[in-house]
């Protein structure tokens, strides 16, 4: 069998597979953002803007707002916590850093609504935190400290910090040590080696743990859906909705969309800034 | 070279606080769930009692045994096919088409995969069950199981293929002896987290299922017991189900030493 068949034979079913039962269901709702909804929750085939013209009425384009605070917030507090994490694990000793990064991408692997559920359990007003802090006396009230944007962005930090100090922690590991040492040589206090050499040149993995957790903050639907208790809503419920209770398919195909487009231009210009940084270092490598 | 570089007690204090943080919930809902009075205001005892009434409900059992019909026929199918799709993407040059086509069911929200597939399968009026959401889990499944046997296959030197055809093998029994069994801890390593992933997987399998309850998964199952309000047992299966993954990616990490954790 010559060689191109048998690569097209191992290739195509998979391929196949995410053709059918993703590309095709994509493009589908892709062709639906452009029809409207029929009287009954059907759907009328009349083409038409008027969908992504509705998302930026003030009632949706407010919840796209909320949705790209609380996705930036869990994002920036994600990484401000992973990254003297990650640096903590690269300077242990090497036959340890394996076991700590499997320690940390543990949870990562476990069922999401319940590692959702357990801050309802730690969060509420009868809850751990609360009862804690009012039997030492520390409070007299509970906290709000559940249902509200703050429970949210401490859920989503939760269940997607692993992965962001995974991604920094593997760009340290590829930092070359002579660079850090040529600075230390040259003099450099360790505080000036950080901020000029070691953080420049890990901010790969900066970006690519950032753009994780913003895209799979903003597109949320469980986190919002369990610790926001139904007064905070992001797109991803909006959509929720659209198909389940609104039965309005088209504009909740049309917020996909915007969902989807927002999210390809993240990860373009996450794209451009590795390559660039790769560029720069290759010419500080050599 | 033995760095002397070594981490600060700060931020080794850090890392620690970190690991306290990932813990610590999940650990409260396994020590509750042994609680006898359940609620999580005060220790009124040890006791198995929470078990016992998960165990004999019967909508849990049928839930638990669709899951596991689900996430076995789903990781069966996207084991055999992400694992060629893995081989025949190895040995091509590097294809960024093919690239963000396994990366995308990574990265894409899971509610816009969800209508997407909802939207399909109504379309097609592709009557909704477990088959449908079989299919769909497949898809997430597949770009996992490739990109562990991936990284296997990086490591593979491809000298000793070249080795068996030379001496007179042939193509598949070159497979057989040689390739697969290099791979295999790939395959079982990604088998294992796509079971993972296709057992705990709520919100495709939502939206996939159907109105009937015959289709009813155990995430399912979970999320309305927690839109009810916190009770007792949820913590009995959250402990259950989280020791069970814990298990499964355990094996997956000793199977393909190292691959999980991104090396």
């Amino acid at each position: 069998m010559n060689r191109k068949l048998q690569d097209l034979l191992l290739i195509l079913p998979g391929v196949g597979w995410l053709t059918v039962f993703m590309v095709i269901p994509c493009l589908i709702v892709f062709f639906y953002a452009f029809l409207e909804r029929g009287v009954y929750g059907g759907i009328e085939y009349t083409y038409n803007l008027q969908n992504f013209v509705r998302a930026f009425e003030p009632v949706y384009f407010s919840i796209f707002l909320m949705s790209a605070k609380i996705a930036t917030l869990s994002t920036v507090i994600s990484v401000l916590i992973a990254y003297p994490a990650a640096y903590a694990i690269s300077l242990a000793p090497r036959e340890k850093q394996m076991r700590y990064l499997f320690l940390v991408m543990l949870p990562f692997w476990s069922n999401y609504l319940i590692r959702t559920y357990a801050w309802i359990v730690l969060l509420n007003r009868e809850g751990l935190i609360n009862n804690g802090l009012e039997s030492l006396g520390l409070i007299e009230e509970p906290l709000p400290i559940l249902y509200n944007q703050f429970s949210i962005v401490t859920g989503l930090v939760y269940n997607y910090l692993p992965f962001v100090i995974l991604a920094i922690y593997s760009s340290i590991q590829r930092l070359n040590p002579e660079i850090r040492e040529a600075s230390e040589d040259l003099g450099a206090p360790s505080w000036k080696t950080f901020m000029r050499v070691t953080l420049p040149l890990t901010l790969p993995g900066v970006a690519a743990g950032a753009v994780f957790v913003f895209v799979l903050s903003i597109g949320n639907f469980i986190t919002p859906d369990l610790l926001g208790g139904g007064r905070i809503q992001m797109v991803g419920n909006l959509i929720y909705d659209q198909f389940l209770s609104a039965r309005d398919w088209p504009f909740g195909a049309a917020l996909s969309m915007i969902l989807i487009f927002i999210m390809m231009v993240l990860l373009f210009a996450q794209a451009v800034a590795v390559n660039r940084a790769q560029a720069q270092r290759s010419t500080a490598d050599a | 070279m033995p760095s002397a570089r070594r981490a600060s007690p700060v931020l080794n204090l850090h890392l620690g606080l970190v690991y306290l943080f990932l813990y610590a919930p999940i650990a409260v809902l396994m020590v509750l769930s042994f609680n006898r009075g359940g609620m999580p205001t005060a220790w009124t005892g040890f006791s198995f009692d929470w078990y016992v009434t998960l165990v004999h409900s019967p909508e849990i059992i049928s839930s638990a045994l669709n899951t596991l019909i689900v996430a076995v026929s789903s990781t069966l199918i996207a084991t055999v096919l992400g694992t060629l799709l893995a081989l025949g993407v190895e040995r091509r040059r590097a294809s960024s088409g093919l690239d963000a086509l396994l990366f995308a069911p990574m990265i894409i929200p899971d509610i816009v995969l969800a209508i997407a597939l909802l939207s399909f399968f109504t379309l097609l009026e592709f009557t909704l069950g477990l088959y449908s959401i079989i299919l769909s889990h497949v898809v997430f499944n597949i770009a996992f199981v490739c990109a562990v046997v991936r990284t296997r296959l990086k490591h593979f030197d491809h000298s000793i293929v070249e080795a068996s055809i030379d001496l007179g093998a042939s193509d598949f029994t070159t497979f057989t002896r040689i390739t697969l069994p290099v791979i295999f801890p790939g395959v079982l390593a990604g088998a294992l987290l796509a079971f993972t992933l296709s057992v705990d997987e709520f919100i495709i399998a939502f939206f996939t299922a159907g109105a009937g309850s015959s289709s009813t998964t155990l995430p399912m199952r979970i999320y309305s017991m927690i839109r009810f309000g916190v009770t007792p047992e949820i913590n009995a299966m959250a402990t259950i189900v989280m020791l069970f993954s814990f298990t499964l990616v355990f094996l997956s990490q000793r199977a393909n030493k190292g691959t999980l954790a991104g090396q």
